[in-house]
């Protein structure tokens, strides 16, 4: 069990104010990525959930306890860090069983839980192993295992996946995310990663500045973005923002058109561009344009298409699927519904 | 990257390494080989070098007229007591310096150190007026307290050095596993610092063993360490080399195998940081 909520929580180091003020709901179960630029306090906002951290001001309730005040081991979170921080200089096992021992647990409840934690993560050959003797995916099972035998109200992670190569990446993202189905524990996840945020999240949180730029379901952020920062950081690649005729078209500032939404053609069509870069990846084929009316612009293609440098084509934009967006950049209603 | 040494820029500096190591050693040898001359010869000019009668009569002597062992016993008492009292303190000291830093940190750290830069004798008096009001003067408590305040500066400067090199998310991580300050102290931190904490120590215990200042003034039997022991040979009775140089050799004998057989970690832990 671990529902957890933030209330007017604020951190601020000296005179820099990292979180403003957040207010957040997070469901019993619910997996929950936490995104946003460098800097924008994610992992702050991770640390002061977990205690490692003290709130300048604000509740952190954990099913509804208020645990602001909180040693981190009073609240029953178990995190798993970017750099593994497992303990170098104990074997698997007790690096493992580490946060049993401090929680007092007979030898025969340890053994039990630590194998079973082993053979969830494949881990049973390594335990009589020390970290450094193990590879980074074995490492990163290893943090994870220390973290599940706790039996957390919550998991919290800070980009663990970032240190390990592309293909492991694929792996553990899969492992973590079944962990998660197979324990129905709420996670809270920091990620860098598009993929990892829209794949691995129930609810996705868009952090600048420390703010709450909007909460929301994966596909929610994806066709409804509250905002242009929103719009702009959620989809790879960025969506592109047009303004002059085809905003006045739109009867808004600006509007906002994925790359996957423009419908290109070398006969017509409604915004006349040059290709500068086209990358060929045989399922899809990136194009970097140049249009003279709105500058650089990226369109992504289903397929192959046979376009190289310099080549003249039509962009047009889905009408269906484009936002819309006032002078302080806040998305307008849908153009279909407006 | 490695740098190409020419041969002769190599040997140049090799024969100055042995000649600096050569002039160090020299007064030990020359203390050894006297402590094994009679007196007479000890004084002869020109000095005998190899061929003179090996006596050990001097070592048999310095035992009869006085008790090696308890000086000794003293020496060991004085030097590991003050290294582990000194430890405890320099231990959380350098903790809070390390991983709680300050704006003041710095500035703390720097003035622990400066507090070396003082000579000795400047405290004399006051430090030997409380030793007589409280008691202290000739005991082994007394003398553990000034030996460990004196080397506690540059026991908190190495430990900080070498905490600092620990990455901070491995203690978080201890203590989101619930471990107490103490328990993430003594079961993440110490192991970790192992190395640095031997070299510590190490250094610490020969400081102390040669800590003559301190021992000299504030002792006169019953806590007095083997520096007593060698100034005891000194002078009231004129100068008797050889005995001199048998008591000596006896004194700094332990100290001095210690630190051979753990010179590489002697050495790993005076450089650490600057050296990797
Ligand atoms: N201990 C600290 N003292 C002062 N400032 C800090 C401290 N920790 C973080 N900050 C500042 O708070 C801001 C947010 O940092 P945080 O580490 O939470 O960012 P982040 O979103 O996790 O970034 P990244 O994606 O690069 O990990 C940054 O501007 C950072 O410089
Ligand atoms: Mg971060």
């Amino acid at each position: 069990m671990g529902a957890i909520r933030l209330e007017k929580v604020k951190k601020t180091f000296g005179t820099l104010d990292v979180i403003p003020g957040v207010d957040l709901e997070i469901n019993d179960g619910e997996f929950v990525v936490f995104v946003g630029p460098s800097g924008c306090g994610k992992s702050t906002l991770l640390r002061l959930i977990a205690g490692l951290e003290d709130v300048t001001d604000g509740k952190i309730k954990i099913n509804g306890v208020d645990v602001a005040n909180e040693a981190p081991a009073k609240r029953g979170l178990s995190m798993v860090f970017q750099s593994y921080a497992l303990y170098p200089h104990m074997t698997v096992f007790n690096n493992i069983a580490f946060g049993l021992k401090m929680a007092g647990e007979s030898k025969d409840v340890i053994n039990d839980k630590v194998n079973n934690a082993a053979k969830i993560l494949n881990l049973t050959d390594y335990l009589d192993r020390r970290p450094g003797a193990l590879s980074g995916g074995q490492r990163q099972r290893v943090a994870i295992g220390r973290a599940i035998v706790r039996n957390p109200a919550a998991f919290l992670f800070d980009e663990p996946l970032s240190n390990l190569d592309a293909a492991l990446r694929v792996n553990m993202r899969l492992e973590i995310t079944g962990l998660h189905q197979e324990l129905k524990t709420t996670m809270i996840y920091v990620t860098h990663d598009q993929v990892e945020a829209m794949t691995m999240a129930d609810k996705i949180v868009v952090l600048q500045a420390g703010r709450v730029e909007q909460v929301g379901k994966p596909m929610d952020l994806y066709s409804k973005p509250a905002n242009k920062f929103v719009a702009g950081f959620i989809g790879s690649p960025k969506m592109n923002f047009l303004g002059g005729t085809q905003a006045a078209k739109y009867d808004c500032h600006e509007i906002g058109v994925r790359p996957e939404h423009l419908v290109v053609s070398t006969e017509q069509g409604e915004i006349p561009a040059t290709v500068k870069i086209a990358e060929h990846l045989g399922a899809e084929t990136y194009l970097h344009v140049n249009s003279d009316e709105f500058g650089p612009m990226t369109v992504r293609a289903t397929g192959e298409m046979p376009l190289s440098g310099n080549d003249k084509i039509f962009l047009t934009p889905e009408q269906d699927r484009i936002h819309r967006f006032d002078a302080n950049g806040l998305a307008l209603g849908h153009p279909l519904n407006a | 990257m490695e740098k190409k040494q020419t041969p002769l820029s190599y040997l140049s500096f090799s024969a100055f390494a042995w000649v600096v190591g050569l002039l160090i050693f020299f007064p030990i040898f020359w203390m050894v080989l006297t402590s094994f001359k009679t007196e007479l010869e000890a004084v002869s000019i020109p000095p005998s070098f190899i061929s003179f009668d090996w006596t050990l009569e001097n070592y048999a002597e310095v035992q009869e007229r006085s008790n090696y062992f308890k000086f000794a016993m003293n020496s060991v008492i004085l030097a590991v007591g003050s290294t582990l009292v000194g430890l405890v303190f320099a231990v959380t000291c350098a903790w809070a310096m390390a991983f709680n830093p300050t704006k003041r940190t710095k500035d703390a750290l720097l003035w622990m150190l400066s507090t070396k830069m003082m000579p000795p004798v400047g405290v004399l008096v006051p430090i030997y007026l409380v030793f007589r009001d409280w008691g202290l003067l000739d005991t082994r408590f007394g003398l553990i307290m000034v030996l460990f305040l004196m080397n506690l500066p540059i026991m908190v400067w190495m430990l900080y050095t070498y905490f600092k090199e620990i990455p901070t998310d491995i203690l978080e991580a201890a203590r989101m596993d619930g471990a107490t300050l103490p328990k993430e102290i003594i079961f993440v931190l110490l192991p970790m610092a192992l190395p640095g904490i031997a070299s510590t120590m190490l250094l610490n215990v020969i400081l102390a063993w040669n800590e003559a200042f301190w021992t000299l003034n504030l002792t006169t039997s019953d806590a007095a360490p083997l520096t007593a022991f060698i100034a005891s040979y000194s002078s009231p009775e004129g100068l008797f080399w050889a005995k001199l140089s048998a008591a000596s050799t006896l004194a700094v004998a332990p100290i001095l195998v210690i630190g051979w057989f753990s010179q590489k970690q002697l050495v790993r832990g005076l450089t650490f940081g600057a050296v990797k």
